[in-house]
């Protein structure tokens, strides 16, 4: 991909290269997330918490993530996963704990939080009869990218992303699942983000997809400046993308660390065999608690 | 400061781009919206024209003509502000609905140019309508104009579109905090402002609860003002009484309505209900 000339005040393009080295930057600076004690209760059936029945969805949580650092957040589903991600990309308030992004509390900093992240959800989220092209521009100006700077940057991505020039004009419904996810991670990079949330973001895709998605993922850390927090229950994916795992299991991290550390640590042959001695349980079957109101 | 204002400008102008082209998109819709708001006004024109036949009573063309256009002033006017109302409160739905509200409420933009955005995108497309229905009614049914004062109409009609979107906004609170009722409760509150706010007929054949009702809503002081400058070409001198209740209306109505959207997206982050259905 072409590197491009940034113009002066215009946010880091994607396709620039990385500034800094990987959980690089300056000695004192501070991490791209940090989270310490975060705690998240839903009710359930309109009652409050503590009252039977209610859901400790995230249960004291505090994690780290270097700048440049792609880290992965393995759970199964209702362990808690979307709802740390929610809390972390201001859509969701945790009752207790602190978040904080590159030194930004994620409650007293909102916007400017939000200036630093983007997020792409298990759903691609668009207007579906607006086609590739409308959703993205609509997407920069909201980011203050217009249409004369964005334009060129959607072309570029969407090239890297395998998707046919062609199709940039058709509605959304008219695509493929696995082309609308293409599409929601081109806009999350449109923005330029220096944390990129991605909330199970090969889920439901073909192998082919799949691959291409964690292809263009492994090359943002490899060349760009971008770091990445991603959740999935897909061990494979974790192993070949995370630089460091955590384990999420009832709203708890149970366990975290590089992929070898983690089976280093355990005797174990593979991270599946990590997760079964950690949780007694296959990341296939969902956490009992559910996902409540999450 | 400037350089401040204008990209508030632009942040704001993606929600009205977006709107205008999901009505091309949806243009099937619009043009049904269009053509039941020219035939609820037409029908209401034709009771107008009919009146004498309802009544069974000899009635002067000169009186029958000022009775249609007294209707079609209401009518036309609820529509423009009607729009205002129920899109605001639509587009949180729709999102849900669409599931991008997640990502619209996670963009950098502030609240107050998010709502100033829709707002604007409400506007232009309650104008348009508006005038569009204007236009084909006055094909079919004769309007006699000859005695309005069009400067005195637009600056009522300015100042109901900012009463109105205080209440809108408020409005809009509902479909946040829940998912399908709050649309339905809109609808409601949207309805009851209809009923008391003169659109039909004078307030005062209201029961005089109602009419307490008709004092709070802006649209009593709009339409009767319009009505004013339009059947009898009142100057803003003359439409002043009606003229300064919609701007005090406005003047509380918008500041508060923004006040209960905030605390209505706080809760709904605390929640867990901001967030897309289906």
């Amino acid at each position: 991909m072409a590197i491009q000339v940034r113009e002066q005040n215009e946010p880091r393009s994607i396709a620039e290269p990385r500034s800094a080295h990987r959980g690089g930057g300056a000695p004192h600076a501070p991490p791209a997330l940090e989270a310490r004690d975060v705690r998240k209760v839903f009710r359930v059936g309109g009652r409050r918490p503590p009252a039977p029945g209610h859901v400790r969805a995230i249960d004291g949580v505090s994690l780290r993530v270097d700048r440049g650092e792609i880290y992965g957040l393995l759970g199964a589903n209702g362990s808690g996963k979307s709802t740390l991600i929610r809390v972390f990309s201001t859509l969701l308030t945790a009752d207790a704990g602190e978040v904080r992004v590159f030194g930004l509390d994620v409650r007293a900093d909102e916007l400017a939080v939000k200036r630093l992240i983007n997020r792409v959800s298990v759903e691609a989220s668009f207007f579906k009869k607006l086609s590739a092209m409308e959703n993205l521009v609509y997407a920069g100006r909201l980011y203050g990218v217009g249409p004369e700077a964005s334009r060129p940057r959607i072309h570029a991505i969407l090239r890297r992303l395998g998707i046919d020039a062609g199709r940039v004009h058709e509605p959304l419904e008219k695509l493929s699942r696995g082309m609308q996810q293409k599409i929601a991670i081109a806009r999350a990079f449109l923005s330029a983000p220096m944390l990129l949330l991605l909330d199970e973001p090969t889920t439901g895709l073909d192998i082919r997809s799949k691959r291409e998605v964690q292809t263009f993922v492994r090359d943002l850390r490899d060349e760009h400046d971008a770091t990445i927090l991603l959740t999935t229950h897909d061990l494979d994916e974790a192993s070949r993308l995370a630089d460091r795992i955590g384990i999420l299991h009832g709203g708890r991290l149970v366990a975290e660390g590089a992929s070898e550390e983690l089976t280093a640590r355990h005797g174990a042959a593979s991270l599946e065999d990590v997760f079964m001695a950690l949780t007694g349980r296959h990341i296939d079957e969902a956490d009992e608690r559910g996902e409540a109101e999450t | 400061m400037i350089a401040s204002v204008g990209g508030q400008l632009g942040l704001a102008y993606a929600f009205v781009e977006r709107e205008i082209a999901l009505s091309k998109r949806y243009w099937a819709w619009e043009l049904v919206w269009l053509v039941y708001g020219i035939v609820t006004s037409l029908s209401v024109a034709y009771i107008g024209l009919a009146a004498p036949a309802i009544a069974g009573a000899s009635v002067d063309e000169a009186a029958i003509s000022r009775f249609v256009l007294y209707l079609l002033v209401g009518t036309i006017t609820w529509r423009f502000l009607g729009l205002i109302f129920e899109q605001m409160g639509e587009t949180i739905a729709w999102e849900r609905w669409e599931g991008t509200i997640e990502y619209t409420f996670m963009a950098p933009v502030p609240r107050l140019t998010h709502l100033l955005g829709m707002c604007g995108a409400t506007l232009v497309r309650a104008l348009a309508f508006s005038v569009a229905i204007l236009a084909a009614v006055a094909l079919f049914v004769p309007v006699d104009l000859s005695n309005a004062n069009v400067a005195s109409a637009l600056v009522l009609l300015a100042t109901g579109a900012v009463a109105f979107i205080g209440l809108a906004i408020g409005s809009a609170v509902f479909p946040l905090l829940w998912t399908e009722k709050g649309l339905q409760m809109a609808y409601i509150v949207q309805a009851v402002v209809l009923l008391v706010s003169g659109v039909y007929y004078p307030t005062s054949v209201l029961p005089e609860w109602m009419q307490l009702l008709s004092v709070i809503s802006p649209a009593t002081y709009v339409i009767r003002g319009m009505r004013a400058a339009l059947l009898d070409g009142a100057d803003v001198g003359g439409v002043w009484p009606d003229l300064w209740p919609a701007l005090l209306v406005g003047a509380v109505s918008i500041p508060l309505g923004l006040r209960l959207f905030v605390w209505a997206e706080r809760y709904a982050k605390r929640t867990g209900r901001l967030k897309r259905s289906g």
